[in-house]
């Protein structure tokens, strides 16, 4: 399961920079990075190389920061690929509650990350239809 | 108990010393404080026609204005010459008033301190961690002369510094800690932070005063420390620390009756109310010496709880204390309390206690947010818990003041922690309609 850390902001000017300058400080790198927010406040998700020295650092720093577990999927690059492995999802029953892409600096893959209410039985859903999901060991550094 | 012989004496017995202490205290300041014989000849009273306890209530009142009018000394009854310790209130409310003490005073204030830790469970044994303020704040010192008459051993390490506080805490071996309740909970938290667990540690008890606190804070701060927590109740004006004291039925505050005579009143009607009523407390010290107050306004809202406590003490108990008629913010015409929006927080898991209320106008209209910071360990990714959470606490603090509320989720640990008493209201009513 691919770690990714969610963290709390305040929608307040300047505060999605400080986060990102409390990570570079340490030296921590990003992968991808999400927003999602509301009038009130905003949900920062990122996949970054080191997540649990992340989450300290982010911690450490001030953050409200937590890990959750999502799922990672090299989507083919043709029309329909993302369409295939949703609809794999979907037939199980699975809900998916966000995802969100990025592309690996070395492939040509599209990487799509899934948070899925039941994560260990949509891998194996994925697995069945030879879709690749990509384990943490090709993203970061499993600290 | 400290002084079994008082604090469990007969309540006919205690009723008599009362009187006789009343009358001796009356007289006293009759004689040697001009603004209570001014204010005594105006009502037509003479300390002579108080006759029993009953009487008192003829008796005028005496507020913190007087005080203040008689900057800094006018209200000692006591030459200056007897006087050795001088503090002044925590000016929580305004312009500071002084308090003078003899030698006498501060012996009894020892007296009923060493009660006051006695009945957290602390004796001689014990190793008391004072971080209440020293200085001109009560506080400090007035806890100091108890730990020391109690024969506990006393780290006199005053406020501040958290970090030093935890240290001290572990490497002394501290057993008894001395605190403001929120400050209580700040040195809980910084322990966690440094990587140790307070609940380790041989602490066994807190008293804990100074500013209003719940039941559910009581309940936080015994499972994060670890301890049995009471609440002591005093204020310089009467004394300091050592008015009241909870024992370990935690039920209540017993009031030193023996030198102390408390009403309830009905702040509108300024009739006393029976037992059980809600009201202003009123107190008239019986024993002190360098600045006796009588029937002093405190703008404290309690009420007395009826009926003996288990423990053996017969002095009554006063409720702990929920607000203040000062404190009291006056939203859309409904009277609302800080400590009730605490009392809602602690109830609700995923917030932590620490708040802050923030007033503003909107056109004529005053409107109230809350600030509430998120637990350190939600699960941040959830949004929709997030907003769900949210909604809770705006419902419920509505439901339980009356008044709609705008929640704003703040961020963990981003709202200011206080080393004395926290700060928990911004009223920006007079800065302009947004």
């Amino acid at each position: 399961m691919i770690e990714q850390i969610s963290v709390f902001l305040e929608n307040k000017s300047g505060r999605l920079a400080e986060l990102t300058r409390v990570l570079g400080d340490a030296g921590i790198n990003m992968r991808a990075l999400m927003v999602a927010d509301t009038a009130e406040f905003g949900v920062v998700r990122l996949i970054c190389d080191e997540p649990r020295r992340a989450l300290r650092v982010l911690e450490d720093g001030g953050f409200g920061a937590s890990i959750t577990e999502v799922i990672a999927v090299a989507v083919p690059d043709r029309p329909g690929g993302l369409a295939d492995v949703l609809e794999t999802l979907g037939t199980q029953g699975l809900n998916v509650e966000y995802a969100y892409c990025f592309v690996e600096s070395t492939g040509d893959a599209a990487v799509d990350i899934f948070r899925v209410d039941d994560p260990t039985r949509a891998k194996s859903a994925l697995a069945t239809q030879g879709i690749v999901v990509v384990e943490p060991g090709a993203l970061y550094v499993a600290d | 108990m400290f002084q079994p012989d008082f604090e469990a004496m007969p309540r006919t017995d205690l009723e008599v010393l009362q009187l006789e202490r009343l009358n001796k205290t009356l007289d006293r300041v009759y004689e040697r404080v001009a603004p209570y014989r001014a204010k005594f000849d105006d009502a037509g009273l003479h300390p002579s026609m108080v006759r029993s306890l009953g009487d008192l209530a003829n008796v005028p009142f005496t507020v913190k204005d007087d005080l203040r009018a008689a900057y800094p000394y006018g209200m000692f009854a006591a030459p200056m010459r007897d006087i050795v310790r001088v503090h002044s209130s925590s000016g929580t409310t305004g312009q500071v008033t002084v308090v003078g003490y003899t030698k006498g005073d501060i012996d009894r204030w020892g007296d009923l301190m060493a009660r006051t830790l006695a009945s957290a469970g602390a004796t001689a044994d014990d190793i008391v961690q004072i971080s209440y303020g020293y200085g001109l704040f009560t506080g400090g010192l007035g806890v100091h002369y108890g730990s020391e008459r109690l024969g506990s051993a006393t780290i006199p390490i005053s406020g501040g510094n958290t970090k030093r506080q935890i240290q001290v805490m572990k490497d002394f071996g501290v057993t008894v800690l001395a605190a403001t309740p929120s400050y209580a909970l700040m040195l809980a938290e910084t322990a966690l932070e440094m990587g140790i667990d307070p609940r380790k540690l041989p602490l066994k008890a807190g008293v804990f005063g100074a500013e209003p606190w719940s039941e559910n804070m009581r309940t936080q701060l015994e499972e994060a420390l670890g301890i049995l927590a009471i609440d002591i109740y005093g204020l310089s004006e009467v004394l300091g620390p050592g008015v009241a004291a909870e024992c370990e039925c935690k039920n209540g505050l017993h009031v030193n009756e023996d030198h102390f005579i408390i009403e309830i009143i009905d702040p509108a009607t300024l009739q006393p109310v029976p037992d059980g009523e809600m009201g202003e407390v009123v107190f008239t010290t019986i024993t002190k010496e360098g600045i006796p107050v009588i029937r002093y306004r405190t703008r404290d809202i309690s009420r007395i709880i009826p009926g003996p406590c288990s423990c053996g003490r017969t002095f009554r108990r006063m409720q702990r204390v929920g607000g203040r008629t000062d404190d009291m913010l006056i939203i859309r015409g409904v009277n609302v309390f800080p400590s009730q929006i605490e009392q809602v927080l602690t109830g609700i898991p995923g917030v932590a206690p620490h708040y802050q209320v923030v007033l503003k106008k909107r056109g004529s209209l005053d409107h109230v947010e809350v600030h509430v910071e998120v637990g350190p360990d939600f699960a941040f990714d959830e949004i929709k818990a997030l907003e769900h959470l949210q909604r809770r606490v705006g419902a419920e603090i509505a439901s339980a003041l009356a008044i709609s509320i705008e929640v704003k989720l703040v961020e963990p640990k981003s709202i200011q922690r206080s080393e004395g008493k926290a700060k928990r209201v911004l009223d920006l009513r007079n800065e302009g309609s947004e």
